[in-house]
């Protein structure tokens, strides 16, 4: 296997970029600059930014740690395809389609 | 292309692996695809009912903003430090598996006790933070029209305890009416309540409005009354912190189990470490689900 003659660096790497992007997510909960504070597609700016931020750190996971982005292709989109279509579409429908909730009250 | 059975001289005996990757391997990642599906159904429905509500939700920072052995509001900084315990305890998990591809029995055994450390860390912190959550902070009073008010000194955010004029934290039981809390209000002029939508009423129209509408003192939190606002908030934040608590559970466990075979030489007679992987695979996966509860329940 590839990795086999691969040092630890890669996975400090990995690490480092987690980190720093946890450290920015809480940073900007706490300090919550007004910039991002104005609304955007139902929802406020910063939120935006933060399901982003929450992508890249999954990306990471499931890309590195997991190794899913060095197996073989096939592999890969079997894997990933699935969630990447059904989880959207299950978001936007249950989003989307809960606006009408309240008129059931 | 891999190699190829050649089926034209004899029947087909398997053997192929279109995914380079073993049985074991890929029955793990549909499993946990599987998983991921149901923990954005739940997820999807915590948007759906935040989004059915919005004006009166609980607003994360007022709920979770303790720290061990701290006083004050510290919003974020406990969630955090559990975000960076988990992020931890997978980094020693990659190390194990790493080691395993290198056939380092030793540097698996200390790397995966490692992880077993992290997770256990990470298990007692979301109990201290359960633990917190049911016993609850500041009270709140329940209304007829199921939204929560709070006890304020004009425009913060006081508590029911210190309107009463007793200590939240001392241990005992407590217990009090929506008429004691009228009464006190009517005596200490400079309290008042802040509604469920965050608007602050002056201390006169908080007793009108107290004594229109409350119906009980909500103190702590469980599956039916919860001091912070809406129940669907507590029911929600048990059911899915709760889920992904024994993920991380059962993922202790597995690990345990795992270090156990270690330790015995299992996978070194085996000749791999593959086991390690596909258990690796999993604490990964209750690592990236961490990463989304995190940013949905405490961040947004």
């Amino acid at each position: 296997m590839a990795n086999e003659t691969k040092g630890n660096w890669w996975i400090w790497r990995v690490f480092w970029i987690l980190l720093a992007v946890t450290a920015l997510e809480v940073g900007l909960g706490i300090i919550k600059p007004s910039f991002l504070m104005g609304q955007f597609l139902g929802t406020k700016l910063i939120n935006h930014v933060f399901i982003i931020l929450t992508i890249i750190k999954a990306a990471y996971i499931v890309l590195e740690f997991m190794h899913l982005g060095h197996e073989k292709k096939s592999l890969k989109w079997t894997i990933l395809l699935p969630a990447l279509i059904l989880i959207p579409y299950l978001l936007f429908i249950v989003l989307t389609e809960g606006g009408y909730a309240s008129l059931m009250l | 292309m891999e190699q190829v059975n050649d089926n034209s001289v004899e029947p087909w005996k398997g053997g192929d692996k279109p995914y380079n990757a073993s049985y074991g391997k890929l029955m793990m990642w549909f499993f946990l695809i599987t998983d991921a599906l149901t923990f954005s159904g739940f997820l999807s429905a915590y948007g759906f009912s935040r989004f059915k509500y919005p004006e009166v939700w609980p607003n994360p920072e007022d709920v979770f903003s303790h720290f061990p052995f701290l006083h004050g509001d510290h919003p974020l900084l406990f969630v955090a430090l559990m975000t960076f315990i988990l992020i931890m305890s997978s980094v020693t998990m990659v190390l194990a598996v790493n080691y395993g591809h290198k056939m380092q029995k030793n540097k698996v055994i200390l790397w995966l006790s490692l992880t077993i450390v992290g997770g256990a860390i990470f298990l007692g912190s979301q109990a201290w933070e359960w633990g917190h959550f049911i016993h609850g902070d500041k009270g709140g009073i329940d209304t007829k029209t199921e939204y929560v008010v709070h006890i304020a000194e004009g425009e913060d955010l006081a508590s029911v305890y210190t309107l009463m004029g007793v200590d939240g934290h001392d241990g005992s039981h407590h217990h009090f009416s929506a008429e004691e809390v009228i009464s006190n209000l009517e005596k200490n002029p400079q309290y008042n309540i802040r509604k469920a939508n965050r608007e602050y009423l002056s201390n006169t129209e908080s007793i009108d409005y107290l004594k229109e509408n409350a119906t009980d003192v909500l103190l702590g939190a469980n599956l039916k009354n919860n001091e912070y606002g809406h129940p669907l908030f507590a029911d929600y934040f048990f059911f899915i912190t709760g889920f992904h608590g024994f993920h991380v559970f059962s993922g202790v466990i597995i690990l345990i189990i795992i270090l156990i075979n270690v330790i015995k030489g299992t996978y070194e007679r085996r000749g791999h470490y593959e086991m390690v992987e596909k258990v690796g695979l999993y604490w990964h996966f209750v690592d990236l689900v961490w990463v989304f509860v995190f940013t949905f329940f405490y961040l947004v």
